[in-house]
């Protein structure tokens, strides 16, 4: 397991090979257009100025450039913060205690509701800058990428076997070395596959977090969510269908540039592979690993790595005898513990009055019991939307699934489905809505599922392709067919990687009904009943108390739901399938 | 063939049956091809044979779990379609429903059956109490031992009162001893005609298992897989594993399953392909195999069976021992026995050191694919070749995966012969760096095709 691209010494020389020749445009034209977009985020900028915007395609890839940029700077903050804060929470019990939970509280706050409530705080940070407004956006999508990247490392760190924590220690690996050496290429694998997943949803947010409002007024960043948005206000069909084709091109750049490489070079990370099982490949990863230049490259991490070692090792200069073993966490003494705990008490308490006084005063209990009803009406909105996905793409799924051929091809596509911001569609839906008349509180509510049904999709196909042979063969054998043969074999078989996919789908949705029960075509708005759209109001009217009441309300929705239905449920389906 | 309208007629009758498959790539392979074979009523008969030869293929052919390609399946004169109703099967890997009880995997064929609740209890607890799991009913498979579930893949098969029972590798998943007294107990059910089935097919890669078991016992051979030899065994149940009788069959039985390996074995007469299936062992088994061999008690020689005692290596991984070492030509196979040829004398008596320049040796003389890779890479300039170059020559000859099998063998082998290495994350071959710092320092004097002595 090593940090360093491996490499095998064979020519000494730097001549660049074939593979390099094929490889050094595509850097340096990388590079370009990063250092381009990044001097265009920092122009002098001052709220209520307008932003230059034109529908013209031919600004499409700049747009695009613009908003990849933003989810590359996002992924990268989520990056740090994930390093950061699952390194805390693993290893110091006390902080442990705190960020757990709030982890899991940040994980169901709908993430548009930041944006409002962020972005004065940004703007204030930088003023007379564009940076502060971009750095709003890039928040917002942050907020969508983070939480499930920190949840992955942490519960690597916390699982890391015990025998090869034992020979870490066995060989007097430093908390350091031990941290680089053992538990980041541990978690390695489940980190990129989060990453991969938060970029997935990510774009979502990028189209919904680049027109800003503040204070009254909007502001609209250089970019694709933009673009659309104009598209939207300006009610230009032709526009939207650009835009459409630049996100999808978007999407397979950032596949194919990153993300295949990321996934076949953390191969090397799992510590068994099944037998049999399909090894990630990608291009580009094969490129650089064949490329001379590059293999010289990769070299340079684990030079630096051996230069610090060599650096920490001067300043001991005698390892002692014995080692004294590094503690895996730290932990406090007693009191210390108890008087934590005592304070995170009494920081709840205090919490609890201050939000109860800020209902009270300013938005009252009547609102507040209305707002939940609002809850209850989006809760029955997601749940009829899962139960019907449900009914469409489980048979569809299982089919897939039990076509390898097939499954190949369409599991490709239903995850580019899911990447794809379904909200570039909703313009369309208006359009339908509005010439059929139809009645907006149910009609709206399939946009809410409209990006997030994929899920469902995918994660029955794959749980059907995983189906032993055996077994299938077994079912064969016993003559279970019709009804008798999905009741007893096929659903149960696929439950756990269903109540995934019906997990994601409905958390997803939650978030989605903020921009979906508040859509707009031109001057017409279609506003549908319920907390998605209350918090979508509230933003547009900059009505903070507002804002957080349905953010708060939304959350403990979600939260109820993670711990009291999906949660249970998961465990007792992985549990039934299990056979050790 | 004018008396099958005579004769009464087999339980399963099978006839120049032929499967292909084909791989995504569109590489067609044929797995079975002409084979003959019938189950009589009143018999076990045993189908041996090495892994990948296709034999679990034939087995679920006459389930009517898959289709042939050619070639006609009956049982009990009519041709198989689908799953036939008096055809019960028995999995290696058990098969259970993990989120059944024992006793809802027992019902489950009679409830797709369509047989009634009260009867369908009755005849499950009945089976449950024949195999031995009476008191274990409501219990999920994940809580028994593997013993016990596979007793449950019994009791499921035999629930159905089965005609004709089909044991895929039903044993091997399980230790020796829990095989054995399963094994019997089987045996007892059926020599005491507890069950109604009429025949037993058995399949296995255990010989004597195998020999233990079957009133008849077929060899099955590979590439493409058909039936090769019969063995009659005419010993009375419960059979004596030490008896003079029962080794001379089990003897016989190696005899032939090794006689198998192309040609007998006089080394280098026969000449491989490029696409010659390397078999899937390793140099340091070889190594250990030969030392076992040359030492007390074989002195050279050992009696087949008599190795695989000694070793307590699977008949399966034995006979990839075999093949390894005797096309490398460091042994030798005749009548049953084994022999150390004078280059595997060579070998077991030379230092470390030396015994990797003797298997190189043996590896570039007589392995076409090694031969291939290295001088694919002695031409190259930077002496680096990517594996998918390989890999494509082998899918002339091969599916893909044993392509990639064969190729991951030639690796290993060339790795611990130091004639070429690997680079796993970039999936290339090179040469090793000692022979590139080697040819470049003689590259003045010679040319630099030739290699290590």
């Amino acid at each position: 397991m090593r940090w360093s691209l491996p490499t095998v010494a064979v020519a000494p020389d730097l001549k660049p090979n074939l593979w390099d020749l094929a490889l050094i445009p595509v850097i340096f034209a990388l590079l370009a257009l990063l250092a381009y977009g990044s001097t265009q985020m920092t122009t002098p900028y001052d709220v209520g100025e307008k932003l230059a915007l034109s529908l013209d395609p031919v600004n499409l890839p700049y747009y695009l450039l613009r908003s990849a940029l933003r989810m590359a700077a996002a992924l990268l903050a989520s990056l740090a913060f994930t390093l950061v804060y699952a390194t805390l929470a693993a290893k110091v019990p006390a902080l442990e205690k705190v960020l757990v939970p709030v982890l899991d509280i940040l994980q169901s706050i709908p993430i548009l509701g930041f944006l409002s409530i962020t972005v004065a705080g940004f703007i204030a940070l930088f003023p007379g800058n564009l940076l502060g407004v971009e750095c709003a956006a890039i928040f917002a999508i942050f907020t969508s990428q983070a939480w499930n990247m920190t949840f992955s490392l942490y519960s690597s760190l916390k699982t890391v076997p015990n025998d090869l924590i034992e020979a870490s220690k066995v060989f007097h690996l430093s908390a350091w070395q031990r941290f680089w050496r053992l538990e980041m290429p541990w978690g390695m694998p489940g980190l990129v596959w989060n990453m991969m997943i938060s970029v997935s949803g990510g774009w979502f947010f990028v189209v919904a977090s680049e027109a800003i409002t503040v204070s009254g007024q909007t502001i609209m960043l250089p970019g694709v969510g933009s673009y659309i948005a104009l598209a939207i206000a300006e009610k230009n069909l032709e526009a939207i269908g650009w835009a459409i084709l630049a996100v999808l091109a978007g999407i397979v750049v950032y596949d194919q540039l990153m993300f295949r490489p990321l996934v076949a070079w953390t191969d090397k990370f799992r510590v068994d592979t099944a037998p049999g099982e399909q090894r990630p490949e990608s291009w580009l990863l094969t490129l650089m690993q064949r490329g001379r230049l590059f293999r010289a490259l990769a070299k340079l991490p684990g030079l630096v790595w051996d230069l610090t070692a060599a650096g920490l090792r001067r300043r001991r200069p005698e390892a002692p005898e014995f080692h004294a073993t590094d503690r895996l966490s730290l932990t406090l003494p007693a009191w210390a513990s108890h008087a934590w705990d005592a304070l995170l008490i009494l920081a709840t308490v205090a919490a609890l009055v201050q939000v109860g006084l800020f209902v009270h005063g300013s938005v009252g209990l009547i609102e507040m019991g209305q707002v939940l009803l609002y809850g209850l009406a989006t809760t029955v909105r997601v749940v009829v939307l899962i139960f019907l996905a449900s009914l469409i793409w489980v048979p569809i799924g299982v089919w897939i699934g039990q076509r390898p051929m097939v499954a190949q091809n369409v599991q490709w596509i239903a995850q580019f489905l899911a990447a794809f911001p379904a909200n570039l569609m909703f313009p369309v839906a208006v359009l339908l809505i509005l010439r059929f008349d139809l009645n907006v509180d149910v009609w709206t509510s399939p946009l809410m599922i409209l990006g997030t049904q994929w899920y469902i999709l995918f994660n029955v196909i794959s749980g059907a392709a995983a189906m032993p042979q055996d077994m299938k063969d077994a079912a064969g054998n016993l003559g279970l067919s019709g009804w008798l043969r999905w009741k007893k074999f096929i659903l149960p078989a696929i439950f756990p990687s269903y109540v995934t996919g019906a997990f994601n789908a409905a958390g997803g949705s939650w978030n989605a009904a903020i921009v979906s029960e508040l859509v707009s075509w031109g001057d017409t708005t279609l506003r549908a009943v319920g907390l998605g759209s209350y918090i979508a109001k509230a933003t547009v009217d900059g009505d903070f108390p507002r804002i957080a009441l349905g953010i708060a309300v939304m959350c403990l929705f979600v939260m109820g739901f993670n711990r009291f239905l999906w949660r249970p449920l998961y465990m007792r389906a992985a549990d039934r399938v299990r056979l050790d | 063939m004018a008396e099958i309208t005579a004769a009464p007629t087999a339980l399963l009758d099978l006839r120049g049956v032929r499967k292909t498959f084909r791989t995504p790539e569109r590489h067609e392979r044929t797995v079975l091809e002409g084979v003959d074979f019938k189950l009589e009523e009143g018999e076990i008969v045993a189908l041996l044979g090495k892994s990948g030869s296709g034999k679990s293929t034939l087995l679920r052919i006459m389930a009517g779990l898959i289709k042939a390609n050619g070639g006609e399946v009956k049982y009990r004169g009519r041709p198989i379609t689908g799953p036939a109703r008096g055809i019960s099967m028995v999995f290696q890997s058990f098969a259970l429903f993990p989120w059944l009880t024992v006793q809802e995997n027992v019902e489950l064929g009679l409830e797709a059956a369509g047989i009634g609740k009260a009867e369908r209890e009755e005849r499950a607890n009945e089976a449950i109490d024949l195999i031995g799991l009476g008191g274990y009913e409501s219990a999920y498979p994940k809580e028994l031992s593997g013993g016990m579930r596979q007793r449950v893949g019994f009791a499921r098969a035999l629930v159905m009162r089965p005609d004709v029972l089909l044991l895929d590798e039903p044993f091997s998943a399980l230790d020796v001893l829990t095989s054995e007294t399963l094994r019997e107990d089987l045996v007892e059910l059926w020599d005491e005609r507890k069950i109604p089935t009429k025949g037993i097919l058995l399949i296995s890669h255990n010989i004597e298992e195998a020999v233990s078991v079957a009133d008849r016992v077929l060899v099955f051979s590979s590439d493409p897989g058909r039936v090769r030899a019969e063995i009659r065994v005419n010993l009375p149940r419960p059979r004596d594993t030490e008896s003079a009788a029962f080794r001379q069959i089990v003897d016989e039985v190696y005899t032939l399953m090794t006689a198998n390996v192309r040609g007998g074995g006089l080394g280098a007469a026969e000449q491989l392909t490029l696409g010659y299936r390397l078999p899937d062992t390793t140099p340091g088994k070889m190594a250990g195999l030969l030392e076992t061999i040359a030492e007390a008690p074989f002195h050279g020689r050992a009696d087949l069976p008599q190795l695989a005692e000694e070793t307590e290596l699977e008949d399966d991984q034995l006979f990839h021992l075999f093949e390894g070492l005797r096309v490398l030509g460091l042994a030798r196979i005749a009548a049953g026995d084994i022999f150390v040829t004078p280059s595997g004398q060579a070998f077991v008596e030379a230092e470390d050191a030396y015994r990797k320049d003797l298997f190189a040796e043996a590896l570039v003389k007589n392995i076409p694919l090694a031969a291939h890779i290295r001088r694919v890479l002695d031409e190259r300039k930077d002496h680096r070749a990517p594996e998918d170059r390989f890999l494509q020559e082998l899918q002339d000859y091969l599916t893909d995966d044993e392509a990639e099998r064969v190729l991951e063998t030639a690796i290993t082998w060339g790795r611990y012969a130091e004639i070429f290495d690997y680079d796993y994350n970039a999936g290339v071959l090179m040469l090793p760096e000692e022979v590139v710092e080697e040819m470049e320092a003689g590259d003045d004097i010679h040319d630099d095709t030739d290699l290590r002595e």
